[in-house]
């Protein structure tokens, strides 16, 4: 049962600063990516994964509980320190899950390491710049607006959030700082990457929100085409969070996937 | 004393209900709302008036810069510089400022601002500024990176000034292999600094530091103490005592020759502030890493509706009340500014004349009470009030040119 997950929480030394790390479940270690703004502490698809699955959820550096790493410039930068740490850990085959910002970290790790992930899963990625539409613009949308957005339904929303605390809006602030001082032009996405993508061996499922008005699907499509094997799945009636708008479903998405032979 | 003239020179000539409709008349407010014949017809009209100001006798034109807004039309301030260094004689050419971390080349803009300096016949006063959020976002400049850019951009532009090149600059945002430009002030050891803000203790603080004059922009005067007192403190502990000349003070101030013309036209100063355009939305104006992380509470819940706005928004007659707006005949204003005066003492002052709609006519007859009557009247009184500004003062340019603290002497030595 979900409720019986125990999460350990430490905090690791990597390049200098601390990178706050959750841990929970045993099994196949599966990291998970968070996203841009950032991630709860437990959320019901962390506590499904980890009934199967060693499962981590670091927080990005400058992220969360992890510090902030003054000279940190890119994702690039952020790939390599989660790489760091999963190297500090002695673990080998793990799968990859990236969610939104998180997949875009995700598709870069592998690209720094084409034959070492087990699996890679990329949930409504960024990191590629769509070919039919734009990657939506935080900078000039409030707080509330931009977490919404990522929602097909609201109630979807509330569910996670609810009545949005102060603490939760200087949190947000705190991610988008983060997303602009790592990603903030070319803005979400970067030039390279889809050269990049064709030495990965590592088999790739994407999923994509129906409803992602964060990050139109057509990047999805390049992340598909770009990748050696890779396959998509939608998510119907769903937005850019699918982890938190429909966990259980991209639960056994992943489940499905991680065990397949 | 030095008194200035300012003018954010607005670009009022579209329809207000347009901006109104859109609920916003800044950065995204689409500029197909904009008329290049009107505002040809502005930038000329505005033109003709600093050049009336100069011929009048005044100290010095202030000029800035916005961008993506009907507030103001200046889009870059070198600009108007260049063209007012060829046209006028005496008046100083004050930018207040260019904003240096929208530069992603600070050796063009220390060519420019040389250049400058140079037709002008060393009449620059090169005021420096962080820009807005919203300059930044109208520019693509990273927002988060804002303070840093504007350290190094500052420290790059005035090596440039101080030393000779070629030299090479790896910085953390700048770098340049071949610094040398063939363009270099005329003013030595280069000119003037002064640094104009709003609400930053953090540039308070650097600008003191620096020893270069700190401009506040239309601070109520309780607000303009506690910069004093910020600035007189971070002074000392640098090694010297502020003074007026560190001090200056922006203030709006519309004369005419009778009271209630001159407070109908002053109304056009609440145009910028939301009643006619001004309206934005606010992480806009601060976006992420922007401002001071001390500040980051109380901003997040203004910015989704929750709080009110830190800065305020007083009506126009608690402006008037406040003395933040003066309005009136040329004798009213005269009282007014020795108060002011006696309060907050500053050695420079610049007055905001003139915004929105006010007519061609009325906008001339205002610069002319201001530089003929009320800015003389004012500077006598300054004088009495023993209020120096930087060159009667001989103020260092810069704290490690300062002589009279001795770490410094001796290091010069």
């Amino acid at each position: 049962m979900p409720s019986s997950v125990t999460w350990n929480e430490t905090s690791m030394p990597i390049a200098g600063t601390k990178l706050h790390l959750m841990r929970a479940g045993s099994g196949r270690p599966v990291l998970v990516l968070h996203h841009d703004i950032g991630t709860p502490d437990r959320l019901p698809f962390y506590d499904t994964l980890a009934q199967s699955f060693d499962v981590l959820v670091p927080h990005h550096p400058g992220w969360g509980k992890s510090e902030r790493p003054q000279w940190l410039r890119s994702v690039r930068d952020i790939a390599a320190m989660h790489s760091w740490m999963l190297a500090d850990l002695g673990l080998k085959d793990v799968s990859l899950v990236g969610l939104g910002f998180g997949g875009w970290i995700a598709a870069e790790m592998a690209t720094q390491s084409p034959a070492t992930y087990h699996r890679l899963v990329l949930v409504g990625a960024m990191g590629i710049n769509p070919p039919d539409g734009y990657i939506a613009d935080q900078a000039i949308v409030s707080y509330l607006d931009y977490p919404k957005a990522g929602f097909h339904n609201q109630e979807a929303f509330m569910r996670v959030y609810g009545d949005v605390t102060t603490d939760q809006l200087e949190q947000w602030d705190i991610c988008r700082e983060m997303v602009f001082r790592t990603a903030w032009k070319p803005y979400m996405y970067s030039q390279t990457l889809p050269h990049l993508l064709g030495g990965v061996r590592t088999p790739a499922l994407v999923v994509w929100g129906d409803d992602d008005k964060h990050v139109p699907k057509s990047a999805g499509d390049v992340y598909v085409k770009s990748l050696r094997n890779a396959r998509l799945e939608t998510v119907a009636a769903c937005g850019h969070y699918v982890d938190m708008e429909k966990p259980d479903e991209l639960a056994r998405l992943v489940l499905t996937f991680v065990n397949a032979n | 004393m030095h008194l200035m003239y300012f003018t954010e020179q607005p670009m009022a000539a579209y329809d207000a209900k347009e901006g109104l409709k859109y609920g916003a008349t800044a950065l995204t407010f689409s500029n197909s709302h904009y008329d290049p014949v009107e505002g040809s017809r502005l930038y000329n009209e505005y033109l003709e008036e600093y050049i009336m100001a100069d011929e009048w006798g005044v100290d010095g034109i202030m000029l800035n810069e916005h961008h993506n807004a009907p507030f103001c039309m200046q889009s870059r301030t070198n600009m108007f510089g260049a063209i007012l260094a060829a046209v006028t004689k005496r008046a100083k050419i004050v930018f207040l400022g260019n904003p240096l971390p929208l530069a992603d080349n600070p050796v063009q803009l220390a060519e420019e601002i040389a250049m400058i300096d140079m037709i002008s016949k060393g009449r620059v006063v090169s005021g420096f500024v962080r820009g807005g959020g919203q300059e930044q976002l109208a520019n693509g400049v990273n927002p988060a990176y804002n303070r840093e850019r504007f350290v190094e951009a500052h420290d790059l532009v005035t090596k440039i000034w101080t030393e000779p090149g070629p030299f090479r600059w790896e910085g953390t945002h700048y770098q340049h292999r071949v610094v040398n430009p063939w363009a270099l002030p005329v003013q030595k050891p280069y000119p003037r600094v002064w640094i104009p803000g709003v609400l930053s203790r953090e540039t308070v603080i650097w600008t003191a530091q620096q020893r270069y004059p700190y401009i506040a922009l239309n601070t109520a005067i309780d607000a303009t103490k506690t910069i004093w007192d910020t600035y007189s403190k971070a002074a000392k502990e640098v090694g010297y005592d502020a003074g007026p000349e560190n001090f200056g003070y922006l203030i709006r101030v519309h004369v005419q020759d009778n009271e209630e013309k001159a407070l109908q036209n002053a109304r056009q100063f609440m145009w910028m502030q939301g009643e006619f355009t001004g309206l934005a939305h606010p992480v806009w104006a601060n976006p992420a890493g922007y401002f001071s992380p001390s500040g980051r509470r109380g901003f997040v819940e203004f910015a989704v509706g929750r709080a009110k706005n830190p800065r305020g928004q007083p009506t126009f007659e608690e402006q008037v009340a406040d003395t933040m707006i003066i309005a009136g005949t040329p004798d009213q204003v005269i009282a007014r500014l020795k108060h002011l005066i006696e309060q907050t003492r500053p050695g420079i002052m610049g007055i905001w004349g003139n915004d929105g709609t006010v007519s061609k006519e009325d906008r001339r007859r205002c610069i002319e009470l201001l530089v003929k009557e009320v800015m003389p009247a004012v500077k006598e009184h300054g004088k009495s009030l023993g209020l120096k500004d930087p060159w009667e003062a001989n103020a260092p340019v810069h704290l490690r040119y300062s002589t009279d603290i001795p770490v410094q002497r001796a290091a010069a030595e």
